[in-house]
């Protein structure tokens, strides 16, 4: 999807002033926060499990070839294939290619992040495939023409009422008087519109929660059920994964499936967790007939080894973005890419480039709620800084911002100096507001003022009430003596 | 079967880049990643087992009324009976209390096969997959996880995937001697003598109904899937 | 409105305030006032209260001349060479005290969290880095864990609320400790607000270059403080509650705003943060 990171200053205001999505991003706090700590509470381990799953993932990391590698070997013994893509570009094209060997013209999807760092909707569509989402979030936005506004709940920034219009307008052949004032009955039109869509697809294309090396299965962690049915009911299974998504063991995953939805929706488990390996066997009744995996690369490998490699190790469970205040602001979309929220703010200037998605880092306050909870312990908050690093050594920040705090700097770095000129300058400053003690207009703080009065300063500094406490003190101890 | 992607020369190309990026910050040369591979070769063959929550460290009375108490907690509603002999009569039972039709789809598991089903002539059993058009599917599962009230199916002719998504209502028959404290547990059953996991195509670890939050955050149950699930315990 | 009193008894001595406590022995022990510099230039009120603070818990306290500020703002805004030297010249100052205490998780937390990693690469810097890191403290946990202080002498009539700082929650682990102090200040009623823990939308430069996105975090903030009821309001850092003075004033409220360490050292009698100056 085209990058609008850039414009994320417009974006936030655009946001902050549309009520309708005020409204709808309340669900976020409401939803989420409270049942992640009710679950965690719940089980002792917790804690200990976080280390455990960020030593898992970092081993991993460490031999991420030889997992992947491993792990290719046990899909192909279970008659699987796996395809390797170097870019978002690459995946779309092998996608293409599979759905094109079987003579493929519908596909139904369950929800993957990394399809949308794919575009691969507008891909497959300009090649004619039709293609339907099948998670109710991702069903909801893609009829509104919309990208995903949150990794795990796609479609929060939509409101009831816009679902009930949204499908009103796309489900002409149903009655136009129907009621569907219960979201239920939302619901459950959703279901009976998809159920054909599972039947009739040629191809199903899932994404990955994780891939585990000593099985060759991908697992997929959901609670609609959307996912079995894409996978299920279609010809031909699909997975799309990132390569980070390997894991060594069984085992390994049974540390994270006690992580993964504690920390997103606040389950003590979500409802499917489904390991697949392979395609329908001989005597099996049901099931795909091929099973591929597409392994996408888009600039992973060259976050190794680097001050970013850390956020390989992220589960996507969602946690950082519920927590973020910055999100419960504005929502997702604003973030202009794929990913919201400080996970995303990490992430997407190591894949589009810090160039292009520059304001991401610098919108956080660095409260550190998004490192507190995450299950994979990411160190969000040092991240955003390393791009900050990245964005000052290259120029890219604003130059009165640059300028500003160069001159801040030549004053604290001296002392003597800065105290002088403090001494005054605070002087001024409660001189300049002596009727209200408030300062309505600071100059150069206008981001401040525009909201908020400034406090004024007491009016010496302490260095100064200081120097003369101690004289006055050196002066008692002279009398004394 | 691409018909412009050469899989192996993108294969090469992520790896080397991995290799690369690995070598830029480690400390030892292992240029052929032969130490790298043994590590990952004795991390596979030792297979830890991660933190295993205490609570489901229990025995097997308190496994068994932990998996229907956890069940139960995520909207599965749960039964518990003597033997298999009393299956048809608890399955008749459920249906007429939902007030569904006495007309099940099931799978052909050996110990649902060996169940007198004549005990129950008015229920009509179909066997094979679903096609969407059975209101009730009956699986047997191959184990049961009393940490979260989760049961484990795995794919093939004897439980079809099918039956656990299609039909409205599912109904899960458990062995209680099949319910594990842990998920660990119902891992180590499909790995054989020397360790190798067998994997079904598909293993389903189901825990309740399915539901959906994506309307306002609000959980709904019946998203996709079932919208209730029946959990019979046997022994 | 509270009623000031004021606290006309003589400051009781050390041994009274450590009454029973596991603390250590401070007698010759001396700390250095990191005073921050939003203290320093705008709240030197502040200043004192913690003077007062530390020298009845029997520190003996010296305010180094040669610091200004912890580095802070460049190092969140990628400036690692300014934000290097800065934390050089607070190690030159403070290295020779047994403690470092300033009134702020936030400025403490940079010292005591990110001073070793962004010394790390400079050999002759690192272990000096490392060594301040290790003996600074966050006010009000300092008096509580090392000090080992079961409360303070001071009086205060009135109900307030407390905001925890996010680099003091989260980097310093300051959570129990200012509600312990404060419940031993007779005729505080403490009434939290909900969220207390969540960011008050300040983040330093943040609340400049995205002054929408802070408005809109420190109007929550303001709202929860409101329902909370209370007369005044609490926090342990001068960003946070300049920038939630700021807002409540913008509003017209009348909470009155200020630094715990003001309450705690019976030093809440004067003009709240954003208030009329008497003086």
């Amino acid at each position: 999807m085209e990058i609008k990171s850039r414009d994320f200053k417009k974006n936030a205001s655009d946001a902050l002033a549309d009520a309708t999505l005020q409204k709808a991003l309340k669900n976020v706090e409401a939803g989420f926060i409270g049942k992640r700590q009710a679950s965690v509470d719940a089980l002792p381990e917790f804690e200990d499990l976080r280390d455990l799953g960020r030593d898992i993932k970092t081993h991993a990391l460490k031999h991420l070839d030889v997992y992947l590698e491993d792990y290719e070997k046990k899909v192909t013994a279970s008659g699987g294939h796996v395809h390797w893509a170097e870019t978002a570009q690459d995946a779309c094209e092998i996608v293409r290619d599979i759905c094109h060997s079987v003579g493929a013209r519908t596909m139904t999807k369950g929800k993957s992040m990394i399809s949308e760092e794919m575009q691969l909707n507008a891909f497959l569509e300009a090649d004619g495939m039709e293609v339907t989402e099948t998670d109710l979030g991702e069903y909801i936005i893609q009829l509104r023409g919309e990208h995903p506004s949150h990794i795990i709940a796609p479609a929060v920034h939509v409101t009831k009422d816009q679902v009930e219009a949204d499908f009103r307008r796309a489900h002409t052949n149903l009655d136009p008087n129907r009621n569907l004032d219960d979201p239920v009955t939302l619901l459950g039109e959703a279901r009976e519109v998809l159920r054909e869509k599972y039947f009739a697809a040629d191809v199903g294309i899932t994404g990955a929660n994780f891939l585990v090396a000593e099985s060759g299965s991908s697992v997929i962690v959901t609670n609609e059920g959307n996912g079995d049915l894409t996978q299920t009911l279609s010809r031909v299974h699909i997975v799309l994964a990132s390569i980070e998504k390997v894991i060594p063991t069984l085992n390994d995953l049974d540390v994270f499936l006690r992580l993964l939805a504690r920390s997103a929706t606040g389950q003590e488990q979500s409802v499917y967790t489904t390991l697949s390996t392979g395609p329908r066997r001989t005597e099996d009744p049901d099931g795909p007939e091929e099973y591929h995996v597409v392994l996408l690369d888009n600039g992973r490998s060259e976050m190794l080894g680097t001050d970013f490699e850390e956020m390989l190790r992220c589960i996507r469970c969602g946690a950082c973005i519920n927590h973020c205040p910055v999100y419960h602001a504005v929502g997702g979309h604003a973030y202009g890419w794929v990913y919201p929220g400080p996970m995303g703010s990490v992430l997407t200037p190591s894949l589009v480039g810090v160039d292009k998605a520059g304001h991401l880092p610098n919108a956080s306050t660095l409260c550190g709620r998004c490192e507190s909870v995450c299950p994979m312990r990411i160190p969000l908050p040092k991240m955003l800084r390393h791009w900050r690093e990245r964005e000052y050594e290259r120029h890219l920040n604003p130059t009165p911002q640059r300028w500003g705090l160069k001159g801040w700097a030549y004053f604290a770095r001296r002392p003597k100096l800065y105290h002088r000129t403090m001494r005054i300058g605070m002087r001024v400053m409660k001189y300049l507001a002596p009727q209200t003690a408030l300062m309505r207009r600071l100059p150069a703080a206008g981001g401040w003022t525009k909201h908020r009065e400034f406090p004024a300063p007491e009016g010496k500094t302490f260095q100064q009430m200081w120097a003369e406490r101690e004289a006055e003190r050196g002066q008692t101890k002279g009398d004394a003596a | 079967m691409s018909e412009r992607h050469d899989n192996s020369a993108a294969k090469s190309a992520i790896l080397g880049k991995i290799r690369r990026s690995l070598a830029s910050v480690s400390e030892g040369a292992d240029p052929n990643r032969n130490e790298a591979r043994q590590e990952v070769q004795e991390r596979l063959a030792s297979r830890p087992k991660g933190i295993v929550p205490k609570r489901a460290q229990v025995g097997h009375y308190e496994k068994v009324a932990m998996f229907m108490d956890y069940a139960e907690r995520v909207s599965s509603t749960t039964a518990r009976i003597g033997s298999y002999d009393d299956l048809p009569g608890a399955i008749t039972q459920y249906l007429r209390e939902h007030n569904l039709p006495q007309a099940i789809v099931m799978g052909e598991d050996p110990r649902l096969k060996a169940v007198n089903w004549r005990t129950e002539p008015q229920l009509e059993r179909t066997i094979g997959p679903s096609d969407g058009t059975d209101l009730v599917g009956v699986n047997h599962a191959m184990g049961g996880v009393a940490e979260t009230g989760t049961a484990v199916l795995a794919s093939g002719p004897d439980n079809p995937t099918t039956i656990n998504f299609l039909p409205e209502n599912h109904i899960i028959v458990l062995d209680a001697n099949d319910i594990a404290g842990d998920y660990e547990s119902i891992h180590d059953q499909l790995r054989d003598m020397s360790g190798v996991a067998h994997m079904p195509r598909a293993l389903n670890m189901i825990t309740g109904p399915s539901r959906s939050g994506d309307i306002e955050q609000k959980i709904m149950l019946g998203a996709h899937g079932p919208r209730a699930v029946h959990v019979i315990v046997i022994g | 409105m509270n009623q000031i009193e004021m606290n006309f008894s003589a400051p009781s001595t050390p041994e009274q305030k450590r009454d029973g406590s596991r603390g250590t022995d401070v007698s010759g022990k001396t700390v250095g006032l990191f005073v921050t510099c939003l203290v320093d230039l705008f709240r030197p009120t502040v200043g004192f209260a913690a003077v007062k603070l530390l020298e009845d818990a029997g520190f003996t306290l010296e305010v180094p001349k040669d610091q200004t500020c912890c580095g802070q703002p460049a190092y969140n805004s990628g400036d690692k060479d300014d934000a290097r030297a800065l934390a050089k010249q607070v190690i030159k100052a403070f290295e020779g005290y047994d403690y470092v205490v300033a009134p702020s998780g936030s400025c403490a937390g940079m010292i005591r969290k990110h001073y070793p990693s962004l010394l790390a690469d400079e050999p002759q810097w690192a272990d000096r880095a490392a060594s301040v890191a290790g003996k600074t403290y966050e006010l009000v946990s300092f008096l509580v864990d090392v000090a080992g202080i079961e409360g303070v002498s001071s009086h205060f009539t009135g109900s307030v609320t407390y905001h925890d700082s996010c680099s003091g929650l989260r980097e310093l682990g300051i959570k129990d400790q200012p509600r312990k102090l404060l419940a031993s200040v007779p005729g505080v009623d403490l009434k939290e607000m909900v969220d207390n823990d969540v960011c008050c939308g300040f983040g330093g430069t943040f609340s400049v270059k995205y002054p929408d996105i802070s408005n809109a975090i420190v109007g929550k903030k303001t709202d929860n403080i409101t329902k909370a009821g209370a007369g005044t309001l609490l926090a342990g850092d001068m960003g946070c509650l300049m920038n939630m003075a700021g807002k409540l004033k913008r509003d017209g409220s009348a909470i009155q705003v200020r630094h715990i360490a003001e309450v705690l050292a019976d030093m809440a009698d004067g003009p709240a943060i954003g208030e009329k100056s008497g003086r």
